[in-house]
């Protein structure tokens, strides 16, 4: 037995088989226990309840939901409000933290100091913590009555925000997002691809235009076809009785949850940009001034591009720690995917199976999610020397 | 004499950076009106027109126009230390400072070794859960469930970085083992926790535990949800230290392995050290966010320091006083958080310096 511990082949596999083998013993052993207490409490354990009426509602929600409707059905509703929430969020966190980034590197001293307080001060603070602040705020805005009025089409109150909306169904308001999504795809795919490569520039620029215009004139027809009959196209908030009519109301979680992790975001995405900028050599810039560029075309044709490529790897690590970040909803009561679960195990008392189905979930969407931008990093991607480093 | 060049001019300079073309000129006027006014504001609400004193609190509200921090007058105690009895709040105080202490002692050059820092740690540790705890000397026994404010928030990270810290040096190294399948399956487990949010984790370890162990090895609720958030922690730092150690040219281990080095004596005495360098600014971002993320806790149910700002202000008494404790509070993480990645920065920047 000894003389077997000796040969370095044997102890190998002993020791694998051993740490595998214990790792496997503590999930069996969890399982055993798990199942032995469920007994005890009487629960069954298996995912029928998922067939089950919630018996409970939800207060946001982008699909149609009663409290009739089933658990699987609050879990997707859950699903769709945390990837609504995260691509809003991330929207406005790359627009903030772009213009971060830019103002920190843009050699106006005033800028950089405003860019640098920016990112020190909400870097710096828990995410949880911001969203406690907007939401403190946000809910003791003036009642409607007071509610402040920006330009007569949209208000501020403690109840939400009202903005004005269209007339159209959920349905073409979703297929003209999709479009968009399809649309960025194919633009992505002119650029990038080879066949494309040695087009002329004007050229380039001509189908690309096309395609924008394309997916505007399908976006259009799309919103006609699905507008609902006989209302004005607009649809403005107005003020009556005690409450506002028609338009969209943003709640205060939601917006809370909106606000919170885009300027948290922002000032991350900033630094990332920030790094990119750096990484994109001074003879690049000094180069663009010796063709005759204007500064202008210095910055959206070399520098830009050139600093979002190198920051892309960081900038996906981001996007999932941001999208992870849609969690605190439950903090401030905003029916995310976590809290319907929270609030699933509460009704339902079937811990372990929604546990499984959350962290399920966030697996997929993560990912997902970095499968998806790693493919735009691979399509978009340096593939010389450009950047130092 | 020889003259020395001193760069240009204080006039230039500033020609240089803020009005250099007509754009920038514009914007930074712009920017300055904006910084102006913002400064203003502020220092309109939180001083001039702020109400100071509790004495005064009649003021407050909505009609001085003003900061009301009278508030954190009145309720300081509560945002510190929580629902510690108040007769003994001085030792939660003291047991706060010890570990800010010992933080501070831990930046002095002298103590960076690992025997060094972990025994540093170990102690100024034990005074903080002595002191907090008590049960001896006189001292009475405080039980975790009456911890609250500051010194929870200081207890679980102190606690998480503690535990989590070796934690993830094992991982780190069996993530690097040279046996396929130990690595393979560490690779899994690491790479799972670290795409699942801390709160989901925590909350995990919160209520779904006690279903799967058995009875005597569920413990206290806040041991366990330390304990889950010391295993988030040690996945980060784990992919942080492996970095560090793959930064490490191949020289180094195979050196240590020709002079007939044991596996022990490379990680502990040529590989982790280095690493470690390496991986430091990593590390000191990733103990800021750990610091940050301690506030979640909150939402599972604990009484840290943001709950207990949120009970400051959750009375009839002061419930339109949410900005001020928000702010008060913020300044206390800001003050920690600030502090740890300037620090972080310095150590850079000191790097940088010796590699060149």
């Amino acid at each position: 037995m000894l003389a077997l511990l000796k040969q370095k082949s044997y102890r190998d596999r002993t020791l694998q088989t051993l740490f595998v083998g214990g790792l496997a013993v503590m999930l069996v052993i969890f399982v055993m226990t798990a199942r032995t207490n469920l007994e005890a409490q009487g629960m069954t354990s298996g995912f029928d309840f998922l067939e089950r009426a919630t018996g409970w509602g939800v207060s946001f929600s982008l699909i149609d939901f009663s409290t009739s409707d089933s658990y699987l059905k609050v879990i997707w509703v859950g699903l769709l409000n945390s990837l609504f929430l995260g691509v809003i969020s991330m929207s406005f966190a790359t627009i903030i933290g772009i213009a971060i980034g830019i103002m920190r590197v843009s050699g106006n001293k005033m800028a950089e100091l405003i860019g640098t307080i920016y990112v020190e001060v909400f870097r710096n603070l828990p995410l949880l913590l911001q969203a406690f602040f907007w939401y403190a705020i946000l809910t003791t805005l003036p009642k409607p009555r007071d509610a402040y009025d920006i330009g007569g089409i949209a208000f501020l109150s403690g109840r939400g925000v009202y903005l004005p909306g269209l007339n159209v169904s959920g349905l073409s308001v979703f297929l003209s997002a999709i479009g968009l999504v399809i649309a960025f795809a194919v633009w992505l795919n002119l650029t990038t691809s080879r066949r494309f490569a040695k087009m002329m520039p004007k050229e380039k620029t001509a189908r690309a235009r096309s395609i924008w215009l394309a997916w505007g004139f399908a976006a259009c027809v799309v919103m006609a076809m699905g507008r609902i009959p006989d209302t004005p196209l607009l649809n403005l908030p107005y003020l009556k009785g005690l409450n506002f009519r028609e338009g969209i109301r943003v709640s205060p979680e939601l917006l809370t949850c909106i606000v919170a992790i885009s300027i948290y975001g922002g000032a991350y995405i900033g630094e990332i940009v920030r790094a990119g900028f750096n990484a994109v050599s001074n003879g690049q810039k000094e180069a663009g001034f010796a063709l005759g560029l204007t500064p202008w075309q210095i910055f959206t044709r070399i520098r830009l591009p050139l600093a979002i490529r190198a920051v892309m790897p960081m900038l996906i690590n981001q996007y999932v720690w941001l999208f992870k970040a849609t969690t605190i909803g439950i903090a401030v009561g905003f029916v995310d995917f976590f809290m319907v679960i929270s609030t699933s195990i509460n009704q339902s008392g079937q811990t372990l199976e929604l546990i499984a189905i959350l962290m399920g979930g966030f697996l997929c969407i993560n990912y997902t999610m970095a499968f998806a931008l790693n493919r735009v990093n691979d399509a978009i991607k340096l593939k010389g020397t450009q950047a130092r480093g | 004499m020889a003259q020395t060049y001193s760069g240009p001019g204080v006039f230039k300079r500033i020609r240089d950076d803020y009005f250099s073309t007509r754009l920038n000129t514009v914007v930074t006027l712009g920017f300055a009106a904006f910084v102006i006014w913002v400064v203003w504001s502020l220092f309109g609400w939180g001083i001039q027109q702020a109400i100071w004193s509790p004495a005064d609190k009649d003021h407050c509200g909505h009609g001085s126009g003003g900061a009301c921090w009278a508030v954190i007058a009145a309720r300081w105690r509560l945002i510190f230390f929580g629902l510690f009895p108040f007769e003994e709040q001085w030792r939660s105080g003291i047991a706060c400072a010890a570990i800010v202490l010992t933080g501070g002692l831990s930046c002095v050059p002298w103590f960076w070794s690992a025997r060094r820092l972990s025994a540093l740690w170990i102690i100024g540790f034990a005074v903080f859960y002595c002191l907090m705890r008590g049960g001896f000397f006189g001292l009475t026994l405080v039980s975790e469930q009456n911890w609250g404010g500051l010194s929870l928030t200081i207890f679980i990270f102190a606690s998480v970085t503690l535990i989590g810290m070796p934690l993830a040096i094992v991982f780190a190294l069996l993530r690097q083992s040279r046996l396929p399948w130990i690595a393979r399956t560490m690779g899994v487990v690491i790479d799972t926790i670290r795409s699942l949010p801390l709160l989901s984790i925590l909350f995990t370890f919160a209520i779904v535990i006690p279903f799967v162990l058995p009875g005597w090895m569920i413990g206290d609720k806040l041991y366990r949800v330390i304990v889950g958030y010391a295993l988030f922690f040690a996945c980060y730092q784990a992919e942080i230290i492996r970095g560090g150690i793959q930064s490490l040219p191949a020289g180094q281990d195979e050196a240590a392995m020709a002079l007939g080095m044991s596996y022990w004596n490379r990680i502990s005495y040529i590989i982790l050290p280095q690493a470690f360098r390496n991986a430091l600014p990593a590390t000191i971002n990733q103990l800021v966010i750990t610091f940050k993320e301690t506030s979640l806790v909150v939402i599972i149910g604990f009484f840290e320091i943001l709950a207990s700002g949120n009970a400051a202000y959750g009375n009839a008494e002061w419930n339109f006083a949410h900005v001020e404790v928000y702010c008060f509070v913020g300044l206390i993480y800001f003050t920690f958080v600030f502090a740890l990645s300037r620090y972080g920065a310095y150590l850079e920047r000191r790097m940088a310096v010796v590699e060149r």
